[in-house]
């Protein structure tokens, strides 16, 4: 079977949910292959979570917020702003490739742009391939060993 | 106080009054030429004339500059005044035969022709009459000096300093104001980047910004006030009996607290010069509806006639539809309102005028209650409606004189024809769009906008007033093209809204929000400097941080920068993401 990669989206309530949701009711067809979780801010978006969702198998993290400037919050993609490319550099020590690791703004208006980006990262991580990390082989190694009893 | 008797009638003014305002006061009429409420008495033309009689003796005065005084009395139309006033209209007369006010007066003093033959006769109807008034307007009011007499006796004329065009003029056109026979005209062609435009705005420098304007009170406009560019003039001020004109007045910043707010900052046309192949701006009468609309206006410029640039009326009037809007390189939406004012626009100018009507349309739209209606009277009223978008508007001539005139060029996708209609006028149905700044009014206020650059409601169909922002709503055009019911229902639904929450006296708030746990915070004050709405403070004597929950929003900025995990985001819990995450993941 072809690799179907699995991303995470971590969406802000404001903007990027409901462009995702303007990009649903305008019926354009964009990747089944991000699965979204709503945040009220692209700034509640825990680093913790990241680096969760990639211990927990997903191939790609995609975090959408406002426009610098558009925030509901006023600030808060500020926040994510500087979060982001240190936790770029995080992954990249833990084996992670950085581009696994997206921060797009995508606006309340922008459904066409929400289905491009998420078109493009489904792409870019199709062709990086199935993310392998030591916890997913001990995991896998643990099932068929468990198998085995 | 000082009482006299004017041509037998009583009248009580103030000391120093000229003879002639007290007529005024007294209800008698006096002929002058050269006299202005605007400057001081100038006294040259010698036509208010009147006789000063105190006891026997007798003065014949020019009642412009003669203050009054106790005890005279003053005849202005005995036979010796009747005589000398005859004498001096028959001289003007006689050098400007053909000039209104010269001849209006002569009628009025009852000159038919005159005895004199004047050495310096001038044939023209707009010829100087040397009243004085221009040079006396810009001496004393607008206080620019630029105008002023030249030479004496019957080669006396109003010049230009050396004759050329001066620094000082400001071109404020004072001078072609007060002018009574219309010599001094306003040229303004390429004249220091002031070139002479059909203005649809207010033409004076003080004006009430519209008939409807609320509060209804007139603002001046400080680029074109004379008294703001050389510190004279201030004729406002004089007039106006309250002495409400204030100069010093500044724009100020007013702070207001509020509870809720209503966002109805209306639209901005297109701008028609984007397409030009319509000639907007390029040919004469193309105008935008705006502009047309003025026209249409009994208040306007040219008074609620439908005429063209040279005052004729037109022979053809075409009327282009969507312009700018239902168009994949402007706007793709569709402006709503153009149809039906596009229509009235027809009615109208069918109604004061024998022109012929064409209307390029895409569709017709008349989808209100008693639209349809309207537009089937219209086919009635033999309108001829082009199925298909204009391509162009080229200049042309037409008729046996070859007149100049305009020329659309369209497809009639009905007959499936190329046609070129000649017409006079063309009026373009600009499309509405969002206003210029709306992203800094959105962003003012934390609202979104969809795709169309208009603002975003909070949900299309069950929330269409609301916003994102508690306590914004949005009403009319800025949140989309829509007609006057719509928006009146629109408002008025808002207003609705507004009135329930401010009748209540609380509000009521998401349940998503910041929590501390107070057991786990370590008091690091990270979170107090993240939150957006100050609404975390730190308990000194429990050494911990608080949330206020009415000022929290429920971000969850400070939940995820909580380094000890004492911050909890009701709602969105890090166990409920997790979660969430968990099950995504599972295989």
């Amino acid at each position: 079977m072809a690799f179907e990669p699995k991303i995470i989206g971590f969406l802000c309530n404001w903007c990027s949910y409901t462009g995702a949701d303007l990009a649903g009711v305008s019926r354009i067809k964009s990747a089944p292959n991000v699965r979204v979780i709503r945040t009220m801010c692209s700034g509640r978006v825990d680093p913790s979570f990241i680096l969760k969702a990639f211990k927990l198998g997903a191939d790609g993290v995609i975090v959408m917020g406002c426009h610098l400037g558009d925030c509901h919050y006023q600030e808060g993609n500020y926040k994510t702003i500087r979060r982001i490319p240190f936790l770029k550099r995080l992954v990249e020590g833990f084996g992670i490739d950085p581009r696994r690791l997206r921060l797009e703004w995508v606006s309340a208006s922008e459904g066409d742009r929400f289905a491009k980006v998420v078109n493009e990262m489904t792409e870019e991580i199709r062709a990086l391939g199935p993310l392998k990390l030591s916890v997913h082989q001990e995991s896998e190694h643990m099932a068929v060993h468990a198998e085995g009893y | 106080m000082i009482t006299l008797k004017i041509d037998g009638r009583e009248v009580q003014v103030p000391e120093e009054t000229p003879i002639l305002k007290a007529a005024e006061k007294a209800g008698i009429w006096i002929p002058t030429l050269c006299h202005s409420e605007l400057f001081e008495p100038y006294g040259v033309c010698r036509l208010c004339v009147v006789e000063a009689v105190r006891g026997k003796r007798s003065r014949v005065v020019t009642s412009c500059n003669y203050p009054v005084r106790e005890g005279i009395t003053v005849l202005t139309n005995s036979p010796k005044i009747q005589w000398i006033r005859k004498t001096i209209v028959e001289m003007l007369f006689s050098r400007w035969p053909n000039v209104k006010v010269v001849q209006d007066l002569a009628r009025e003093i009852g000159v038919e022709k005159p005895r004199f033959v004047s050495l310096e006769r001038d044939e023209a109807a707009d010829a100087c009459i040397l009243c004085g008034k221009c040079v006396n307007v810009c001496r004393e009011v607008v206080q620019a000096n630029v105008l002023a007499f030249a030479y004496r006796g019957i080669k006396r004329e109003v010049v230009l300093p050396f004759g050329v065009q001066s620094e000082a003029c400001i071109v404020c056109g004072a001078c072609a104001t007060v002018c009574p026979t219309g010599h001094v005209k306003m040229v303004l062609e390429d004249y220091r980047g002031k070139k002479p435009e059909f203005t649809l705005g207010p033409k004076t420098a003080i004006y009430v910004p519209t008939l409807q304007a609320v509060p209804r009170v007139p603002v001046i406009d400080t680029e074109s006030c004379i008294h703001f560019q050389t510190g004279g003039c201030e004729t406002c001020a004089k007039v106006c009996e309250p002495s409400a004109v204030n100069y010093e007045m500044q724009d100020q910043t007013v702070e207001i607290d509020v509870g809720q707010i209503l966002v109805s900052t209306g639209f901005d046309i297109f701008d028609a010069t984007a397409m030009a192949q319509y000639g907007y701006g390029r040919l004469d009468n193309v105008y935008t509806s705006l502009e047309f609309e003025a026209i249409l206006n009994s208040t306007g410029p040219t008074g609620g006639k439908v005429v063209m640039k040279n005052g004729r009326e037109p022979r053809a009037v075409g009327i282009i539809h969507c312009i700018g809007s239902r168009d994949t390189n402007h706007h793709p939406y569709c402006s709503r309102v153009c149809c039906m004012y596009a229509l009235k626009f027809a009615h109208l100018v069918r109604d004061r005028t024998n022109a012929a009507i064409y209307q390029f349309y895409i569709d017709m739209r008349a989808f209100g209650k008693g639209y349809e209606e309207f537009y089937n009277r219209l086919l009635d009223e033999g309108i001829t409606m082009i199925r298909g978008k204009a391509a162009e508007v080229v200049e042309s001539v037409w008729g046996h004189d070859h007149e100049p005139s305009l020329k659309i060029r369209c497809e009639d996708t009905l007959i499936s024809k190329f046609r070129e209609i000649p017409v006079d006028m063309v009026i373009l149905c600009n499309a509405i769009e969002p206003r210029k700044d709306s992203d800094a009014v959105r962003r003012l206020f934390s609202i979104s906008k969809s795709p169309d650059g208009f603002f975003l409601e909070r949900h299309p169909k069950l929330d269409p007033t609301s916003t994102s922002t508690d306590g914004v709503f949005i009403a009319g055009c800025a949140q989309g093209p829509k007609d006057i019911p719509d928006t009146v229902a629109q408002a008025s639904s808002a207003a609705a809204r507004i009135l329930s929450v401010l009748a209540k006296g609380e509000v009521e708030i998401e349940p998503v929000r910041a929590m501390v746990q107070e057991e786990y915070c370590s008091g690091c004050k990270i979170c107090n400097a993240l939150c957006p709405y100050s609404a975390i403070e730190f308990l000194e004597e429990k050494k911990v941080s608080y949330v206020q929950e009415a000022l929290c929003k429920g971000c969850g900025t400070c939940v995820a920068a909580c380094p000890s995990s004492a911050m909890t985001g009701h709602g969105f819990t890090d166990e409920q993401i997790l979660a969430e995450l968990d099950g995504l993941l599972a295989q």
